[in-house]
């Protein structure tokens, strides 16, 4: 089945079985690895992408679902010489140990802070109405999607509290 | 995965007919395609109702109507959900991850299957998976599994937090059949508990497309959802409570309750609600009320820790409902 996806600002035609999930799409097909499998079952946030700008688990929807769609990984984030501030908070907060989940972490971070921008809420927001801030306990509730194996949790938390901060200024 | 035929359906009468012929309906995809990964279902067709038209959250005459196709995070961020349905906009924020609720709808979300780990485990028998095969987690390993509602042929719970909350604000669901009519049925109704057939869960038939969920009128009354689980984020619910309260000169003038991870489906009891009607709010009243709750509760051996758990849940949540309502 064929599907056109435009992944990093890149137009793609993907031909593939219906099976494939947009992660293995990603990773098999358009060699774009960045992306990781942990679970493959929308258990560890390993997979996350930005679908027309939304986090999502590529493990968990089929490519052919996508058809049109925009997506973002890892890779369109920035590059080692152009990081965004996200990717560069990481670094300079140590945000990781093996690193195998980061890429999930940063594509997560990046939506999560829009999510914020927006005035969504969260399970841990005392008030539904108000502006959400982004205390360390937003930021962990709103990344308990992904997982870290190494539990780099603390440097994570401080990675993205100095991007945001970076960010508003 | 098991290979099948994809389609994309072009209208919900498209879908409809599709899945009359045996097509299996496909929306976030985040319940099904795990089922499928580990097939325990491998449907020969998919169909895609993705591009329908059944987004959208509008104010109607009936009440708030919600799409089928809203997904958790939109229906969360509403500012009318948020502010005239909080129960609905707790439930949906104390459920799954933050990327699991962009793609999660609100029709997938109340059609999600049982977390039972032995559901998923094609090695062991199952009636719900493999109808007469057996019930592996009587007698097993059942720490998530139902105290009230389930039989002798399956003791599984339904997992949703979402359904809990709308059963506790007493929606309704719409839904287009096979033949093209429209129907609507309360929320309450469309779930039916195992009996000897648990592969069976809802009243729906081959063919039924969900296409909207409706609110009734806001309750105006304190809304609270608690939710009990193993970790303090993205898990599933061992106990929750749906509570909607109101107090008028003292006495409880509105009551609706629900609750989550008890039972096979999200459970409610309209007794329960008109027991403390009319009643002045004491110790005494909230007691009654869980004694009646729990009155025909059953543990399995690993859950029964959820008869006390449900117990103290429930009147601590009464206590606060009561607290936040005084003027
Ligand atoms: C790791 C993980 C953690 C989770 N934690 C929670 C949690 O804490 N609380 C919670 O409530 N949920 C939780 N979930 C479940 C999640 O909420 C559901 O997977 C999701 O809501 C299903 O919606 P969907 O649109 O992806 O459904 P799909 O997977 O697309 O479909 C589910 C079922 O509904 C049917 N269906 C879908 N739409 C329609 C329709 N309009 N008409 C008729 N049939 C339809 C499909 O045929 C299928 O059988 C979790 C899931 C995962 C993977
Ligand atoms: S509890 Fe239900 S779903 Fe779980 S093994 Fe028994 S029959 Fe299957
Ligand atoms: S690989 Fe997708 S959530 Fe783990
Ligand atoms: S850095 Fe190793 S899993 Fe997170």
């Amino acid at each position: 089945m064929q599907t056109k996806l435009t992944i990093n600002a890149q137009a793609h035609t993907l031909e593939a079985d219906t099976r494939t999930t947009l992660l293995d799409a990603l990773r098999f097909h358009l060699g774009l690895t960045g992306t990781k499998k942990g679970c493959d079952h929308g258990q560890c946030g390993a997979c996350t992408v930005l679908i027309n700008g939304r986090r999502i688990n590529s493990c968990l929807t089929l490519a052919c679902m996508h058809d049109g769609d925009e997506i973002t990984t890892i890779e369109g984030l920035g590059t080692p010489e152009a990081m965004s501030t996200l990717q560069r908070a990481f670094v300079e907060q140590d945000g990781f140990q093996c690193g195998y989940c980061t890429p999930g972490q940063i594509c997560s971070a990046t939506a999560m802070l829009d999510e914020i921008k927006a005035g969504w809420p969260s399970h841990v927001s005392d008030d539904l109405l108000a502006d959400p801030d982004l205390s360390d306990i937003e930021i962990g509730e709103r990344m308990s999607g992904n997982l870290c194996r190494c539990s780099a949790y603390p440097n994570i938390v401080d990675a993205i509290r100095d991007a945001a901060g970076t960010d508003s200024a | 995965m098991r290979p099948f035929d994809y389609l994309r359906a072009a209208s919900p009468d498209d879908a409809s007919a599709a899945a009359a012929q045996g097509a299996t309906i496909i929306a976030g995809g985040t319940n099904l395609l795990d089922l499928m990964k580990h097939e325990v279902v491998a449907p020969d067709t998919l169909v895609d109702i993705t591009r329908l038209d059944l987004g959208g959250i509008e104010q109607t005459d009936q009440g708030l109507r919600i799409g089928a196709l809203v997904t958790n995070s939109d229906l969360a961020a509403d500012r009318t959900v948020r502010r005239d349905y909080p129960v609905l906009a707790r439930a949906l924020l104390a459920g799954a991850s933050g990327q699991l609720r962009n793609k999660a709808t609100t029709g997938g979300n109340l059609l999600q299957r049982t977390r039972c780990y032995y559901f998923y485990d094609t090695s062991t028998p199952c009636n719900k998976r493999d109808p007469g095969s057996g019930c592996a987690a009587i007698g097993g390993f059942n720490r998530i599994h139902a105290i009230l509602g389930a039989s002798n042929h399956c003791i599984a719970t339904h997992p949703s937090d979402m359904a809990v909350a709308m059963l506790a604000l007493r929606a309704l669901i719409e839904i287009t059949g096979a033949g093209g009519d429209t129907r609507t049925l309360p929320l309450d109704d469309l779930y039916v508990l195992p009996g000897d057939r648990p592969d069976r869960e809802t009243v729906l038939n081959p063919g039924d497309l969900i296409t909207a969920v409706i609110l009734p009128p806001p309750a105006g009354a304190t809304q609270i959802y608690r939710k009990v689980r193993d970790r303090a984020s993205y898990a599933f619910a061992l106990v929750s409570v749906a509570c909607v309260l109101d107090l008028q000169d003292g006495k409880i003038a509105q009551a609706s309750l629900a609750f989550g991870g008890l039972a096979p489906r999200p459970w409610s009891a309209k007794a329960l609600n008109d027991m403390m009607l009319g009643e002045t709010p004491s110790d005494a009243l909230f007691e009654r009320v869980a004694d009646h709750l729990l009155a025909k509760a059953k543990g399995q051996g690993s859950n029964d820790f959820k008869i006390p758990l449900a117990r103290r849940t429930l009147i601590a949540v009464l206590h606060e409902a009561v607290e936040r309502a005084q003027p």
